[in-house]
């Protein structure tokens, strides 16, 4: 029996609401923020393909593909933006990324 | 045969840009002076190619330029050459002087002048990422300071974080209609909306607001133009936000154009809490480059009403609105970097006490732009204003036009606050003298701003041109 669309939905609603929680409840470590935007950018790849299979389509899988260029790019240009930050605060945790307020 | 020729500006920004990277990397001693005077060429060849290239749809439908594209690229190269110039001297002084940022920004120029002339979703993602990936970098240019890495940390995750919830949104559009393709995708919209295409224009609706930093989602603006060095705020604060601003209204025209009466209450949302908040939140604020981050939400806020009003009239006012909103926040920016006092650079409002007795120029020249940025006739400001608050009247959204008015006196405070302790206030004297890179900045933008007013019919032609070409 073939899965539903709707349940490849849910998952990946799932997928995008730990990510976003991820991002805005986590008070420890700026990977850990890192990891959560991996995980709303896998959340939206996850709905490219189900929807490509469910549409019989290809231009879902050839995004899917796109989009996984684009956060290896992005995901290396975090971690060396972290990498200065870190070089220059001696620490990486999001409580004392405050320097500027208001 | 297909014809390349309305692919060429971008071609050029392209190869323009490996090829000085190239260049900078194996000519090292030479590497900055030549970055910088290539990119202002690799720009001006862009520039003159877009205004050759004729209308045209390439690759397979991924890409159409029009009267509209070429309208906002143009806005984008004028943007982006003001902050080149500006950088130059101020980079050097500031030990940043490194032949990478030229090619960044001629990275981001690429990137913002693919986005605005997608035609598919595809396209719009690829081209919305290259230039947020080379923006980050940039704010994180100065990478022994602090404050520079600060913001270039935080300004990569709330970007990231936007152009996630922009993809997720992407995929249920593409999930519900089935293609990518903007024409395709406004087609089968005119007919039943299936929910999850209302879910998915909400989603790319959130993550554009993100990039033109509208209320409520402005948060990373502040910090970012605090933090990152003054010449990159420069940048921010000019070509990201009009090509934002013109791919926030190619989508919503185009692929969600039959969806006008449901984006319609969530543009006059943002419009609003934008204004209020730009308008507030200035008040208290003692740097600068923070009261110029909190005026641009504001002024993003006011484009948004020619962008609600729906019509071609209101877009057209919005285009306008934001050509001249460029070239205000391009002179001011080009003040603040002439601030420096003894070598050192000066951002908080408070050192600017003094400055009319010694450098009368520079004062007056951020005085002409605070003027225009408040509204006050008859500098060009003032007109943008009333364009849009025109537009919002005739579409029947009177609230909105005077929810605008009364913001924008209470915006007039803070900005002629700055005036009086420029001209009022006692202070130090110690002012540097400008490069004359800066002062060929601000007077060309504050000539532009005092007398738009006797011909502001070229500009409001090509806007009038440009809105129909984004009507279809």
């Amino acid at each position: 029996m073939p899965i539903p669309v709707s349940a490849y939905l849910l998952v990946s609603g799932l997928l995008l609401v730990i990510g976003v929680f991820g991002i805005f409840s986590n008070r420890k470590n700026i990977i850990v923020i890192m990891m959560s935007i991996e995980l709303i950018l896998l959340a939206a790849n996850l709905n490219f393909v189900a929807f490509s299979g469910a549409l019989h389509d290809m231009v879902g899988q050839v995004f899917t593909m796109f989009v996984l260029t684009v956060a290896a790019a992005e995901s290396a240009i975090g971690l060396a933006i972290l990498v200065i930050y870190f070089r220059n605060r001696g620490s990486i945790e999001v409580e004392d990324v405050t320097l500027m307020k208001g | 045969m297909i014809s390349i020729s309305p692919f060429l500006p971008a071609l050029t920004l392209g190869l323009g840009g490996m090829l000085l990277l190239v260049l900078g990397v194996s000519a090292r001693r030479v590497a900055l002076q030549a970055a910088n005077g290539g990119a202002m060429l690799v720009l001006l060849c862009a520039a003159a190619a877009t205004l050759a290239a004729p209308d045209g749809v390439l690759f397979n439908g991924l890409l159409k330029t029009t009267l509209f594209t070429r309208f906002a690229d143009t806005l984008i190269y004028i943007g982006a050459f003001a902050a080149l110039v500006l950088s130059f001297d101020f980079n050097r002084k500031e030990g940043i002087g490194r032949f990478e940022y030229p090619v960044l920004v001629l990275f981001a120029v690429l990137g913002m002048v693919v986005m605005v002339s997608a035609n598919d979703l595809m396209s719009l993602y690829v081209g919305f990422e290259l230039q947020s990936l080379a923006l980050y970098i940039a704010a994180a240019l100065a990478r022994d300071s602090l404050r520079s890495t600060e913001a270039g940390l935080k300004y990569f995750v709330l970007g990231a974080l936007a152009s996630g919830l922009l993809l997720y949104g992407i995929s249920l559009t593409y999930g519900f209609t089935g293609t990518t393709s903007f024409p395709a995708i406004a087609g089968l919209l005119g007919g039943a909306v299936p929910t999850g295409a209302l879910v998915g224009l909400t989603f790319v609706v959130v993550g554009l607001a993100f990039k033109i930093s509208a209320a409520p989602f402005h948060m990373w603006t502040p910090d970012v133009y605090e933090g990152a060095p003054t010449s990159v705020s420069a940048l921010f604060g000019t070509a990201p936000k009009a090509a934002a601003f013109a791919l926030f209204l190619s989508v919503l025209t185009g692929p969600f154009g039959p969806l006008l009466k449901e984006w319609q209450p969530l543009i006059v949302i943002l419009a609003v809490l934008s204004m209020a908040l730009g308008a507030i939140a200035a008040i208290v604020q003692t740097n600068i480059k923070r009261l110029l981050a909190y005026s641009s939400i504001g002024h993003m806020g006011y484009a948004l009403i020619g962008f609600a009003a729906g019509t071609a009239a209101g877009y057209q006012a919005s285009l306008i609105y934001v050509a001249l909103y460029v070239v205000m926040s391009a002179g001011a920016f080009a003040c603040v970097i002439a601030f420096r006092r003894n070598g050192r650079a000066v951002e908080t409002i408070a050192d600017l006490a003094g400055l009319a007795a010694e450098r009368p120029g520079l004062a007056l020249g951020l005085a002409i732009f605070m003027w225009a940025m408040a509204g006050i006739p008859p500098l060009s400001g003032f007109f943008g204003k009333l364009y849009v608050f025109l537009a919002a009247i005739d579409a029947g959204l009177l609230p909105l036009a005077i929810i605008g008015v009364l913001t924008s006196v209470i915006g007039a405070f803070y900005y002629l606050r700055v005036i009086k302790v420029m001209y009022f206030d006692a202070g130090q004297p110690g002012f540097d003298r400008a490069s004359p890179g800066v002062n060929f900045i601000i007077g060309l933008g504050a000539v532009v701003t005092v007398l738009f007013i006797a011909a502001p019919s070229p500009l409001i032609s090509a806007a009038s041109a440009a809105a129909r070409a984004l009507m279809g």
